[in-house]
């Protein structure tokens, strides 16, 4: 009989076992429809037309369907981890790196160099990739591609095929076929479809589940004024995107936790959820790691919420007429937000429990600078809230944030650092979500009890860091403002011990209890 | 098991970073303890060294049962206990043709998973009718039977080992079945028929063995200031429906919460309540709770339900009489603990559980509700008309165990 087997532990580095021969052509296919993309980059003259962009996409859809239909559909329906950990792919060796580093340069070109993707620096027309997608652009918004369409395109096919592969590998487990579902009906509709046809119609692209501070530029003046100028359609939009913020968020975060956005909407999360599902068990869950992300994604949340309110300052400065607000309304609504929060944090008792008090002073501090500064501003009469041009403050938080942040190393550095360094370090959008999901909200990951035998596959596969065995095996439910809510640490716990739930009659109790204590 | 298999590295199945040792002032010291001298309160170490004590908690765990197999002690004959054991696994592993495993139990069933993730068929020696029917009901157990044989697995039933074979350099050739006769060629050989207490080395001191160390309730041993917990452990009196010795890994957990509570001088008790466990056999998981014994006893009847598919079962053991619920056993449904514990306790009658059947289910949400399926199989055989239970939502949980 033809058996392979490893020499060296795990601990070491075995080699895997190899895939087999249908694996292998999928790979070959896969590549295939890359390297067209390829060639297409390099203006190779051999792959023109939308024949080859079709041919292309028929070729890597194939490719990963028939390598995950192999690796999934024909085992039996059940956790399927076997070996991750010996692969270089997905243990940060060779193929790692090499992935890596691909990504991050794709990245690069995009934001930094789309020139390299052939984008025209003048009137010319564009060239290369970005030419290359022109068919699929003229069919959906009547234009021809940017470098984002490319990026969108390849991104919705992303999460459509390993989404896919994604509901193979958990076929067995509704609640991950439904969520994932869901993640590929808004990137497709929402996020990918809806805006583009919303511009072949004339109107200014929009994500409508794109929510502000994901969405940074929402408050920018420029897309303020596209949303007013687009009638009523445009109004709604605007409006809409209010609401999200202070209404339809906050009540589905009460309800359902951070996770109806973060793994059942966001774009973001629905990449990390699908294509970087290889890459969950990759985050760090060392206590140090859990100090550097509290410090660093509530940074970027203060300084995104700082930047908006000096953005929309400058706004009604610049545009003192024709709106309903002005820039001293603008102050008061400002005002009345800041000392909502800050005295509910200090005076609301199970608020001010569960904070800690030095991020309490920090963010008072914060908030009171940003409220005086404004109004010094304000009756100063300078356009410049903070005294610092917002406009560029804006455009250094793009650059750090949106782009090298958000793109670079959230999804270059998935094959080693795993695939939500981005929404677990630096979204602005997940630390709200997490902070209403610690204070106020229904959801928590409940522990069965005695049951858990402290193996350690919750903690390994959480993509978010979260030791979640050090809960489980006191009993203890876990409330982490990080919690997506993936839902995968329930599914590959062998002893039934994780379940996600959501329950009105507990919620400033949520983790109180410490149930296997065994003595009382 | 799961770094074998690729799941996770050794750092991943350690549940503490070692800055929590020093954090919690616990000297953690890497040696082994050669010799115990209990009348002047010392630890010897085969380095040598010495250790002084006051108290002494002995928690020296198990070692793989052996049963004087001829040819046990051959190269590539090991039980699956210790972190040695796996890499020793490890070790063998390469160019291994197949892999035979003595003995149907939980370190069996996982033993056969970790060998089949690197693609080595496995055989495995079962002395019951259907695997672990000493432990299961007869339905459970051949569900289990299927499953394991679905994945590929050679699961010889009613079949015990004569003798291990070796070869000319003195390692495992093949296995002989005792029934059948037949030889089995194989190059590793996974002794898994249950544990017994690590104790021999103590044998011939002072304290006082039985198959474990004996133990009072406060798990004191014979010897003042010396405890000992979990695997080794053998209570001298255990309470109504538990064994004297336990070797699974909650109950180590309570006798530990327990044993600091003593030496740091509170009197307490060892009382943990109510049986329950969980397994999983490849995808199939397995959860007791209460008194479900193989066969049903005196002033027991059992509701038993299984599905279509033969991929989720339900029993449970109640009192004819009473109709007080006893136990329930579970594979591929996750039922919640707190609420079974509730139900055992106030002796809730069977009427009743299926009643409230939703407040126990912990399967993740929208998983496909089985329950219509139970319902109606208990309408049929008690002539009842309760129509399929509400939603599992978690506010009526929290009102039924605060009630």
């Amino acid at each position: 009989m033809d058996v392979k087997v490893y020499k060296s532990m795990s601990l070491s580095n075995p080699q895997p076992i190899g895939l087999d021969n249908v694996q292998k052509a999928s790979v070959a296919v896969a590549f295939t429809g890359l390297l067209i993309l390829f060639l297409a980059t390099f203006n190779q003259s051999i792959v023109e037309g939308q024949l080859f962009l079709y041919l292309s996409f028929v070729l890597m859809t194939a490719g990963v369907l028939i390598f995950s239909w192999r690796s999934f559909r024909t085992k039996p329906a059940g956790i399927n981890n076997n070996g991750i950990l010996f692969s270089s792919l997905t243990n940060r060796g060779l193929w790692a790196w090499g992935l890596g580093v691909f990504l991050t340069g794709f990245y690069v070109s995009l934001y930094w160099f789309p020139s390299y993707l052939g984008l025209a620096s003048g009137d010319d027309g564009n060239t290369g990739l970005i030419a290359f997608f022109d068919p699929l652009s003229q069919v959906l918004k009547s234009q021809p591609a940017s470098q984002w369409f490319v990026y969108g395109s390849l991104y919705t096919l992303a999460i459509l095929l390993f989404g896919i592969r994604f509901i193979w590998k958990y076929r067995h487990n509704r609640y991950h076929v439904i969520r994932t579902f869901s993640i590929m009906f808004f990137q497709l509709g929402f996020a990918f479809l809806l805006p583009e046809f919303l511009q072949k119609l004339n109107y200014p692209y929009n994500d409508m589940k794109n929510v502000w501070p994901l969405n940074y530029y929402f408050f920018d003046e420029w897309n303020i004024k596209a949303l007013l100028s687009s009638g009523n359609l445009g109004l709604f939009m605007l409006l809409l995107g209010v609401a999200m913020i202070f209404i339809i968020s906050p009540i589905l975060t009460y309800l359902y936790g951070k996770r109806w956005y973060c793994s059942w909407v966001c774009g973001c999360g629905g990449l990390a959820e699908t294509a970087g599902d290889s890459f969950r068990h990759l985050s760090d869950k060392s206590l140090k790691a859990w100090q550097i992300e509290r410090w660093l994604i509530h940074s970027v949340l203060l300084f995104s919420f700082a930047m908006t309110a000096g953005v929309i300052f400058s706004f009604f400065h610049n545009n003192p007429d024709g709106y309903w607000l002005n820039k001293g309304s603008f102050i008061l609504i400002l005002a009345g937000i800041i000392i909502i929060l800050v005295v509910a944090q200090w005076l609301y008792k199970p608020f001010k429990e569960s904070i800690d008090k030095t991020a309490l002073r920090i963010f008072t501090g914060f908030m009171l600078i940003v409220l005086m500064l404004s109004c010094i501003a304000y009756f100063t009469g300078s356009g410049n809230a903070l005294f610092i041009d917002f406009y560029s403050l804006r455009s250094t938080y793009g650059f750090l944030i949106g782009a090298a942040f958000s793109g670079v190393i959230g999804v270059g550095f998935y094959p080693l650092m795993g695939n939500r360094v981005w929404c677990r370090f630096g979204c602005p959008m997940a630390a709200i979500l997490g902070v209403q999901q610690k204070l106020f909200s229904r959801f928590r990951i409940t522990t069965n009890g005695g049951q858990c035998i402290s193996c350690g596959n919750c903690s390994t596969y959480c993509e978010m860091g979260i030791d979640v065995r050090s809960y489980a095996q006191k009993g203890q439910n876990i409330v982490r403002a990080s919690c997506v809510g993936c839902g995968v640490c329930a599914a590959v716990c062998p002893r039934g011990v994780l379940r996600l739930e959501n329950g009105s009659n507990d919620i400033f109790d949520r983790t109180r209890d410490e149930r296997t204590v065994f003595v009382k | 098991m799961y770094i074998y298999m690729g799941h996770m590295t050794l750092k991943d199945i350690q549940p503490y970073e070692d800055h929590f040792w020093t954090k919690n002032r616990i000297d953690l010291k890497r040696a082994h303890v050669e010799d115990i001298h209990f009348s002047d309160k010392r630890l010897q170490f085969s380095s040598g060294e010495e250790l002084e004590f006051d108290k002494l908690i002995l928690a020296l765990g198990s070692k793989p049962n052996k049963f004087g197999w001829p040819g046990q002690a051959l190269d590539g004959v090991r039980g699956l206990y210790s972190l040695q054991d796996l890499e020793y696994m490890e070790n063998h592993s390469s160019d291994l043709k197949r892999a035979v495993i003595v003995g149907g139990g939980l370190i069996g069933v996982e033993m056969a998973e970790m060998f089949h993730s690197r693609h080595i068929p496995v055989s495995i020696l079962v002395r019951e009718n259907e695997y672990w029917d000493n432990v299961l009901p007869s339905e459970e157990a051949s569900m289990v039977s299927r499953h394991i044989g679905n994945h590929g697995i050679d699961l010889r039933l009613s079949s015990k080992l004569d003798e291990i074979l070796p070869d000319d350099n003195g390692r495992v050739r093949a296995v002989r079945v005792k029934e059948s006769q037949e030889i089995i060629e194989c190059g590793y050989v996974g002794l898994t028929a249950g544990v017994s207490p690590n104790v021999d080395f103590l044998k011939d001191s002072e304290l006082e063995i039985d198959k474990g160390i004996l133990v009072d309730n406060n798990l004191k041993t014979n010897l003042d200031s010396v405890f000992a917990i979990g695997d080794c452990a053998q209570l001298r009196s255990p309470s109504p429906g538990r064994g004297s010795i336990e070797a699974i890994w909650y109950t180590g957990r309570m006798m530990g919460e327990v044993a600091a509570y003593n030496i740091c001088g509170k009197d307490i008790s060892y009382d943990p309540g109510f049986w329950f466990n969980s397994a999983k056999f490849f995808d199939l998981e397995y959860q007791v709770y209460g008194s479900v014994p193989p066969g049903l006893e005196e002033g027991m009847d059992s509701f038993y339900w299984q599905d279509r598919a033969l991929e989720k079962a339900l029993r449970i053991v109640f009192n004819p009489e009473t109709e007080a619920v006893i136990g329930f056993n579970l594979l591929g449904i996750r039922f919640r603990q707190e609420v079974c514990a509730k139900w055992l306790r106030e002796k809730a009658s069977l009427e009743d559980v299926m009643r409230n059947i939703h407040l126990a289910l912990f399967d993740p949400e929208f998983s496909p509700a089985f329950t219509v399926q139970l319902i109606k199989a208990y309408n049929d055989r008690f002539q009842r008309k309760l129509s399929p239970g509400l939603k599992p939502v978690y506010d009526r949980v929290f009102n039924f165990l605060k009630s």
